[in-house]
């Protein structure tokens, strides 16, 4: 059989002509990805994993298909002893989203901060590709919708309106927590009152319906801004010496400690308990004296 | 209007916080039903749907209550899609219309609240607090709108529009319940021009209370707070 060689190699030339080319890039991009740091690489990870999913499941022909914007750089002002703090970390690594950590004195405020947060000078304030967002609830708001794997909030507006209401709640009502070793006396039985109530309200309004977690099985920015509650609280009872969780007492908000804090994320990233008692003891013996 | 689709508002004429929600669904064109409530003598469908606390107001969409006046207005944005969206699209935008949201809502509101309550020098405190955070604001604002662009319609209303509109209202009562001016276009111009635009709104001049109405009630709540800070 003669085989027409000349025909077959003709037809076949632009293809082996892509294929040498696509090669060659496909190097070259390896090359470059192997040198990136680990940060932009888990973000490129991130990303590709994001346009693959927008590509495949996002109808929204609005949304810019390749949105660059979650590969920026996520810089994290925090503070070791701050809950508000950990509910940004939670939610980042949740996400497996890469960000710089950068610790805050708070008795000597750097410039970043009271650039970046120069209404309030406080922290978190989570910084991405240099533009910053503060508020801990607002953060984790924005963090979710420039993120969305891994869902930190209900898709359904009610149920929505249900988790905000709580994150709310836990906003308006934990710095009683803290105010119970910051103070004595009157203010202090105020303290001691108020975290009462906010964990009674919460015992009977917001953990209804053996639910795992506030969300239901999986757990949510709701659980997190309950998370001084969850681990700060022992900790202030023992600096003020007084006992204030009785696990009887809220059975349902005990169940809830036990699953939040078996959550491997939340499990790895807590303040060291011990470290924290010495620091709010010599904190609360500092604030004493000078009143 | 059958169960499909229900929808109840539960507030009271004088807060600011009704003011907002009440807005938000007039502008949406959404259809609801207005309960007033008698803060003094609360209706046990309110302590039903806000057991814990007890306010308005009260949004209730086919049965289901939702509180919180912020909470309530972007649940009623992400429910009726149609304009004027009251958040950006943009999630930065929208980080920080939640943030000044916020800050207005609590922190300014409450300063003001003080100065109404109070005299002497817990009054100038509150009135130097305000003043701060309305500087702040002011130089917030001049970012929003570069151009100094302060058109507003029934269309482009945002959630931040909606906060200033619950706080500062038309007719500056306080002005005359306190003799002093809370707003001052010399020192927040951009501000007092947003502020005056959206109080323009028909929908908005229909939803202002009658002046003597408002004058009275602050003055009442004046006289009480100082009566009880006198013991």
């Amino acid at each position: 059989m003669n085989i027409n060689l000349d025909f077959n190699y003709k037809s076949i030339k632009p293809f082996i002509f892509i294929c040498f080319h696509f090669g060659i890039l496909a190097l070259v991009f390896s090359l470059i990805v192997h040198r990136l740091s680990q940060t932009r690489k888990d973000a490129l990870i991130g990303s590709l994993s994001l346009i693959t999913i927008r590509l495949t499941v996002d109808a929204r022909p609005t949304a810019t298909l390749i949105e660059f914007s979650n590969m920026e750089e996520v810089k994290l002002i925090g503070m070791w002893l701050s809950p508000y703090s950990y509910r940004v970390i939670w939610a980042l690594k949740l996400k497996g989203i890469a960000y710089e950590y950068i610790e805050e004195d708070l008795s000597n405020k750097s410039p970043l901060l009271l650039h970046s947060n120069p209404v309030q000078k406080k922290i978190p304030v989570l910084i991405h590709g240099g533009k910053p967002i503060c508020e801990s609830s607002v953060i984790l708001e924005y963090i979710e919708e420039i993120w969305p794997q891994n869902s930190l909030l209900p898709s359904d507006p009610y149920e929505r309106a249900i988790a905000r209401f709580w994150i709310k709640f836990a906003d308006d009502k934990s710095p009683s927590i803290s105010n119970i070793y910051r103070t004595s006396g009157e203010e202090q039985e105020k303290a001691v009152k108020d975290s009462l109530e906010m964990l009674k309200t919460i015992e009977e309004h917001g953990l209804v319906g053996e639910k795992k977690f506030f969300g239901g099985d999986k757990i949510s920015m709701v659980d997190m801004a309950f998370g001084a509650v969850a681990h700060w609280l022992g900790v202030i009872e023992d600096v003020a010496g007084l006992k204030i969780f009785e696990q009887h007492k809220f059975p349902r908000l005990n169940s809830w400690i036990q699953n939040f804090k078996e959550v491997p994320i939340i499990k790895e990233n807590l303040p060291d308990r011990d470290k924290m008692l010495a620091l709010l003891k010599r904190r609360r013996e500092m604030l004493l004296a000078s009143e | 209007m059958g169960e499909e689709n229900k929808v109840m508002l539960h507030g009271n004429w004088s807060s600011p916080f009704v003011k907002i929600v009440h807005l938000a669904l007039t502008l949406k064109g959404v259809p609801f039903e207005y309960v007033e409530e008698d803060l003094e003598n609360k209706s046990p469908q309110l302590l039903k749907f806000n057991p814990v606390h007890k306010k308005v107001p009260v949004l209730v969409h086919n049965g289901k209550p939702i509180v919180e006046s912020l909470i309530i207005t972007e649940y009623i944005d992400e429910t009726w899609k149609n304009s004027p969206q009251f958040l950006p699209e943009d999630p930065y935008k929208r980080a920080k219309v939640r943030f000044w949201s916020n800050f207005v809502q609590q922190q300014l509101f409450g300063s003001i609240f003080t100065i109404i309550k109070t005299e002497g020098e817990a009054q100038e405190k509150a009135i130097k607090e305000v003043s701060e955070k309305l500087q702040l604001l002011e130089e917030e604002l001049k970012e929003f709108f570069p151009d100094g662009s302060c058109s507003i319609d029934s269309e482009n209303v945002g959630l931040l529009d909606l906060v200033f509109c619950s706080l500062f209202g038309p007719q500056k009562v306080e002005e005359e319940v306190l003799g002093l001016k809370i707003l001052d276009p010399g020192k927040t111009p951009l501000l007092c021009s947003r502020v005056t635009a959206i109080n323009q709104l028909s929908l908005v001049k229909e939803l202002t209370p009658p002046r003597d109405k408002l004058v009275a009630f602050l003055k009442f709540i004046r006289e009480n707070a100082l009566k009880s800070a006198s013991g």
